[in-house]
């Protein structure tokens, strides 16, 4: 745990770069520099802050930055620490370099879930932070394995017959866990101090870490834009977006929420929820509901929580 | 000074590559690749060599880690074939674009579907636009040389750009051969470290894989082109400098019998030792026939070829792959447009042999050669482009 | 040097790689703006929240309270959101 005044004022990731106004990423990705201890090389899948931060010819980040396709970051990423590592073995280089790889939902939770699981099971040392603005906001807000159910997107659209995304979320984390390594978490910016201690976790970790963090999207989520760092505290105090992290397989919950807010709360703002807030839709704020409550359940006995 | 071992053209390239001081491989298994892999897989797990292996999840990964390590200035190596050249196909162009100068080993085998393992050129030469470095194997001692060969052009520094040394499936990649090898120590001398130009080293940092949008990305896809105009006299430097180590000397292409050819055959790989075989029997018999093979197809060596076919009346260019749609295949476009640019008026018919892993006997090349010869005495060309092997 | 003074490709660095770090600083976003962020600095608490929060690091820490860099400031609001007493106000931009 740190203050806001021990945080180096040093921006690695400066001002100018074209992400939204009040676009989460800006701010997952300042906090995230915030952490780092070390020599640090970013690896950056395909998406909104791949794109908006390093148009040619200007870049916003002040550390070493490789962007080489939407899917692959933890291939990247696997590639880079592993040149690390033979380097070192011939004396080229005696530092120990941090790697941390950026991706968002559809870099991670669709095409990117294959790279990604690979990496993990092979044990590379890295850090992969998924920027969750659940769908792929980038090419203009499709739906992605990250969707919550009843939320809009162009490719689930709010239409009379099916109201916006039928599935449900994929449990990101659960997944990561599986694999067996030593750390993952979520997180939300809205609690800056848990995050960043988290990152800093993940780079101390000698392995694959993974940190899963809610990123709120104006356009995309159809918020007003003062309200991303409010409705990245509503996703957790309505329970959500359970704040957890997963300890060598060991489930312990970081934030806790003894009196939730209901989940209508944290939908209402949002623009891309607007049509479930109808006669003939609203029976699907229960279902949301339901599956907040639910996973709230699961996440909570894993964690050993009553 | 060398000595001569017993190995497949698989063996041969995972030979180099261990002679090669590479830093990383990764790579995915796939038939008939798979034995430069597991080669070299024995010799990290037997302490042979320092390099780090990562054993990824698929081909598309393993061009991606490639890249990455490339990117940090490590010496890197991969190979496939076939299905799994084609998934790694986006990651073929973004590995040219960002100039990794990435080794990788091909042993051609034919596109699904229907699947299929055996040797044809189809997957290179559906990535042949991808802005590598393409140079093509006649046998397992090509195989070994030009891998060597391939580290020191694609890191030289007017060039920077990867390579790929392709050898038929199977017929090159499982075929025992003799071939002689350097010392360790010789071909260490010949590879030394790679001198990186631009590295992602965390002291000075800099941003790789920017977005290029309309004002920037061509003149990014000029500079390629420009670097693929400097590989030949990289590969003439390279070449000159083994050959002194080793007595073997390569260039663009090979030709054999030219000197007073009336016809001859233009092919990639194996094919053309057999062709070579058949045109030295018919050559006894007093038929004027030659053959001209490029090691290397891109870039393509437009010149020499043109040069070399310049006395020919006819000339038959065999392609192993088939590019449908179009009035000849790869090579065949590549040779044509060629002797167009030159002005030459030669006649030339295209075959479309061996896919699939269909044999090419030596009566069917003597068969091209007859046809060769007669367009050479008609000056007609009754079938530009022809299927020869195949059932009807 | 073509016409509009963007440089070519013998001259640009090889494979797309940008050499100045930050140089995103040079492209002024504050001309995005519609709303601009007023810190009242007698209220300002320096808790740092607006600066933890701002997606554009467009907050000053200065020594006992912040300022808003207008030079990159988007206007999006999340500083006069989030400031748990109130010192910042967003007023429409005039130009």
């Amino acid at each position: 745990m740190v203050t806001l005044k021990e945080l180096t004022t040093e921006e690695l990731f400066t001002s100018g770069h074209r992400l939204c106004a009040g676009c989460g990423a800006g701010t997952v990705a300042r906090m995230t520099l915030k952490a780092l201890r070390g020599p640090t090389i970013a690896v950056n899948a395909t998406g909104c802050l791949e794109v908006s931060s390093t148009i040619y010819p200007f870049t916003s980040w002040k550390i070493p930055w490789v962007h080489v396709a939407f899917e692959n970051a933890a291939a990247v990423a696997s590639g880079i620490e592993s040149a690390y590592k033979a380097l070192a073995k011939r004396n080229a280089w005696d530092k120990h370099v941090d790697i941390i790889a950026f991706a968002g939902d559809g870099g991670t939770f669709d095409i990117g879930i294959q790279a990604l699981s690979g990496a993990l099971e092979r044990g590379h040392d890295f850090l992969y932070i998924c920027y969750d603005n659940e769908a792929y906001m980038n090419t203009g807000i499709q739906r992605s394995g990250a969707t919550p159910h009843g939320a809009a997107t162009t490719t689930s659209p709010a239409g009379t017959k099916i109201p916006g995304k039928p599935e449900f979320k994929k449990d990101l984390i659960g997944i990561c866990a599986a694999h067996g390594i030593e750390f993952a978490a979520t997180a939300s910016p809205a609690y800056w101090n848990d995050y960043i201690t988290k990152v800093r976790r993940g780079l101390e970790v000698e392995g694959p870490a993974v940190i899963h963090v809610y990123s709120p999207c104006p356009l995309g989520m159809r918020h007003d834009s003062e309200k991303s760092i409010e409705l990245a505290r509503l996703a957790v105090q309505t329970r959500y977006w359970p704040v957890y992290e997963v300890e060598k397989g060991k489930y312990k919950l970081n934030i806790k929420v003894p009196k939730p807010k209901p989940v209508v709360d944290y939908l209402k703002p949002q623009g891309r929820f607007r049509h479930l807030f109808t006669p003939q839709f609203q029976h699907e704020l229960d279902v949301i509901q339901h599956w907040v409550d639910e996973n709230w359940k699961r996440i909570t006995a894993l964690c050993g929580e009553a | 000074m060398s000595r001569v071992m017993g190995l497949t053209g698989d063996e041969a390239i995972a030979y180099a590559v261990k002679q090669s001081n590479v830093d990383v491989v990764a790579a995915y298994p796939i038939t008939p690749q798979t034995i430069i892999v597991e080669a070299f897989s024995e010799y990290v797990h037997n302490g042979e060599v320092n390099t780090e292996f990562v054993c990824v999840e698929s081909e598309h990964s393993a061009m991606s880690a490639c890249i990455g390590s490339s990117l940090t200035g490590a010496r890197v190596f991969t190979a496939s074939s076939s299905q799994g050249l084609a998934l790694m196909h986006e990651m073929l162009y973004i590995a040219s674009g960002l100039r990794c100068p990435i080794v990788m080993g091909v042993a051609n085998r034919a596109l699904s579907a229907p699947i299929n393992i055996h040797g044809d050129h189809s997957d290179m030469m559906g990535s042949r636009d991808c802005g590598w470095i393409q140079i093509y194997g006649e046998n397992a001692q090509e195989a070994y040389d030009w891998t060597l060969q391939a580290f020191r052009i694609a890191e030289d520094s007017n060039v920077l750009l990867p390579v790929t040394v392709n050898i038929d499936g199977f017929i090159l990649s499982h075929s025992l051969e003799g071939v002689e090898v350097l010392e360790d120590g010789d071909a260490a001398r010949f590879l030394s470290t790679r001198k990186p130009v631009l590295t992602i080293d965390p002291s000075k940092p800099i941003t790789v894989g920017a977005l290029c949008l309309t004002d920037y990305y061509f003149e990014m896809k000029c500079q390629q082109a420009e670097a693929l105009k400097e590989t030949p006299k990289a590969i003439d430097q390279v070449s000159r400098e083994y050959e002194s180590l080793t007595g073997r000397r390569y260039s663009f292409i090979e030709t054999y019998g030219l000197e007073d050819a009336q016809a001859a055959i233009l092919c990639l790989g194996s094919t053309a030792g057999t062709a070579k075989a058949v045109a030295k029997n018919l050559r006894s018999r007093g038929k004027k026939v030659g053959v001209i093979k490029p090691w290397l197809y891109r870039p393509f060596p437009a010149k020499e070829i043109v040069k070399a076919a310049e006395n020919l009346e006819a000339l038959a260019v065999l392609d192993r792959a088939c590019s449908f749609g179009a009035l000849y295949g790869a090579l065949g476009n590549d040779v044509v447009s060629a002797l167009y640019q030159e002005g030459k008026k030669l006649n030339v018919f295209n075959v479309v042999y061996g896919l699939g892993g269909r044999d090419i006997a030596p009566f069917d090349i003597e068969a091209i050669f007859k046809e060769a010869l007669e367009v050479a005495e008609t000056g007609l060309v009754k079938e530009p482009l022809k299927f020869v092997g195949v059932r009807e | 040097m073509s016409k509009e003074g963007k440089p070519g490709w013998k001259s640009i660095p090889l494979g797309g790689i940008l050499l100045e770090p930050g140089s995103a600083m040079k492209y002024k976003t504050g001309e995005w703006r519609a709303f601009k962020p007023i810190v009242d600095q007698k209220k300002c608490i320096n808790c740092l929240l607006c600066w933890i929060y701002c997606p554009d690091a467009a907050i000053i820490r200065l020594e006992k309270f912040v300022d808003v860099d207008y030079d990159y400031c988007k206007g999006c609001g999340i500083c006069a959101n989030e400031c748990p007493v109130k010192a910042i106000t967003m007023v429409e931009e005039k130009r």
